[in-house]
């Protein structure tokens, strides 16, 4: 022991060798959690019924970025029974693959929105993305009512696909160049809705904010949030993920 | 940097060979029972790494001797607590709805079970205490809009209200009396005063009089000839005090002039038949749960019967 002890001082007297072996040291680390990244796309199970978000969707996804809300709302379900009979099943892997970034999120001052598609009327939303407390007393979130005026800004949606599609998202050409027509279908429920089931399976159209003819931020929103955690059919197959 | 070894000697502690303006430093070891704690949680952690998931490989992580994974975890935990459940969860599954109420035991699991659901799936909208909010109906007092007996309100959560996507759902739409053009600003004011009147709110008037003959000929058909509602398309009794999005001028003119769309999820798609079951057994022993009527016509709008108020 003391001969090792001794040894452990030749390190510590000596810079470079110091620098080189807790070089090696942190790479180590560094290998362990980088490495397994460059395999994802095989990491990954996939799981059926998974598509990328309609263009309204990730309009949505962008102004629930903007707004902050994932500061308050996770959208990742752990394996917990607690979290299981309230939300739903839990999150998988694959329901955030076309996710960048994801919306996992670390604190819940609010409840998890991973499954809160069909959940609630798109009424219940607007009312309480309005105002919090119309609905739930006891609610601390701030109210949006704002988004409800403000019209979408799709001028850059094509645009906004195609940098998803440099990072993985498998948009097509077809998909890019009808997204600014894809958002207004979807949020009025009017126009070539085949089409866009077609492009997008499982894709709800229609007027979300009240407000037909109009396509606002608030139609936006609650799109997304109305996709949710529906994509994936868990009663119809079991989950892929192994368990054992 | 001395590297012979001296003794302090009041200490008897070797110097590490440091010495700055003549105070030297002592190489005192580390208490022995904070290093033996320190090589314990070594060994622990090599313990712990071979038995449960540790090491990331290519394509998932090691699987650890023991084969522990959280979501197998989760699934034994849920099989379980079903397990523990199955015998009542059973005998919920093949009691039909109308006759759970006549065993005080099964009655007691379903109420329970279906109050659970409920802080879960129905307070944000129709309140922690069911009481509702404007546009989510009160569902404690003996004013429904669909039905209130065991079966109906059953229907009700398996379908929803005018849930897009479902079938079975219950649908009906009220026309945009007044953002249509059906009726004139006037008219619409007319009728709102009639419907004000029906409601007592307010005296027989010129106004309210000319709104009966609009009444009887634009809303009567849902509405009944009398205002007391049609349960076949959810139409509500005006009669009453209780008002689902308000009863003052401007709402029921808010009302008249662009309806109202109230929408409920279909919760058959989402939760399993005992569950509904529960939630519609609770719902009807909230206070104003009706008989399940014997023959399939419907029951009459006014007949607030208590039925399994008193089991509770």
């Amino acid at each position: 022991m003391a001969n090792l002890l001794n040894r452990h001082k030749v390190i510590e007297r000596n810079v470079t060798l110091l620098a080189v072996l807790a070089f090696l040291t942190v790479a180590i680390g560094g290998i362990v959690e980088i490495a397994p990244l460059f395999w994802i796309d095989s990491t990954v199970t996939k799981v059926e019924g998974v598509r990328p978000y309609t263009p309204l969707e990730l309009a949505g996804r962008d102004i629930y970025i903007r707004e902050g809300c994932y500061g308050c709302h996770s959208q990742m379900i752990r394996p917990f029974r607690d979290e299981t009979e309230r939300y739903g099943h839990y999150s998988l892997a694959a329901e955030s693959m076309y996710d960048h970034p994801f919306q996992w999120g670390s604190k819940r001052t609010g409840p998890d929105l991973a499954r809160v598609g069909g959940r609630y009327s798109d009424g219940w939303h607007v009312q309480h993305l309005k105002d919090p407390r119309a609905v739930v007393p006891e609610s601390i979130m701030p109210p949006y009512a704002f988004l409800a005026d403000r019209d979408l800004d799709v001028s850059h949606i094509g645009d906004h696909l195609v940098a998803l599609r440099r990072v993985g998202v498998p948009y097509t050409n077809e998909e890019i160049a009808k997204a600014a027509e894809d958002v207004t279908t979807q949020a009025t429920g009017e126009g070539d809705t085949a089409g866009l089931l077609k492009r997008y399976p499982k894709a709800v159209a229609r007027d979300f904010d009240g407000k037909p003819g109009q396509v606002t931020e608030m139609d936006a929103l609650v799109a997304y949030l109305q996709g949710l955690g529906t994509q994936v059919d868990f009663k119809s197959a079991a989950p892929r993920e192994q368990a054992r | 940097m001395a590297d012979e070894k001296r003794i302090d000697e009041p200490t008897g502690t070797s110097f590490v060979g440091h010495e700055w303006d003549g105070i030297e430093e002592l190489d005192t070891p580390m208490p022995r029972w904070w290093l033996y704690t320190f090589y314990a949680c070594i060994a622990f952690a090599a313990v712990m790494v071979v038995l449960y998931p540790a090491i990331p490989m290519l394509h998932s992580a090691s699987t650890g001797v023991l084969g522990w994974s959280s979501h197998g975890d989760l699934a034994k935990e849920m099989a379980a607590d079903h397990a523990r459940r199955a015998p009542v969860m059973h005998a919920l599954e093949q009691t039909p709805i109308e006759q759970i109420p006549a065993d005080p035991k099964l009655l007691r699991a379903a109420q329970e079970g279906g109050h659970s659901a409920f802080k879960v799936y129905c307070t944000q909208c129709h309140g922690a205490g069911a009481a509702g909010a404007k546009g989510y109906p009160n569902l404690n007092d003996d004013d429904w809009l669909w039905g209130g007996d065991l079966k109906t309100i059953q229907q009700t959560l398996l379908h929803g209200v005018r849930q897009p996507g479902d079938d079975e759902t219950r649908m009906s739409q009220m026309p945009a009396f007044g953002r249509d053009g059906i009726l004139k600003p006037a008219e619409v004011q007319d009728v709102v005063s009639y419907v004000r009147f029906l409601s007592k709110q307010e005296g027989v008037t010129a106004s309210s009089r000319r709104g009966a003959a609009v009444f009887t000929a634009n809303c009567a058909v849902c509405h009944g000839d009398a205002g007391k509602g049609n349960r076949a398309v959810g139409a509500p009794n005006l009669t009453d005090g209780i008002w689902l999005y308000g009863g003052d001028r401007d709402t029921i003119t808010e009302t008249v002039t662009n309806a109202r769309y109230g929408i409920m999820p279909a919760w058959g798609a989402r939760l399993d038949p005992v569950t509904v079951k529960m939630l519609a057994i609770y719902v009807h022993s909230l206070g104003g749960g009706e008989k399940t009527p014997v023959d399939p016509v419907p029951a009459p709008a006014e007949t607030p019967v208590p039925a399994a108020v008193a089991a509770r």
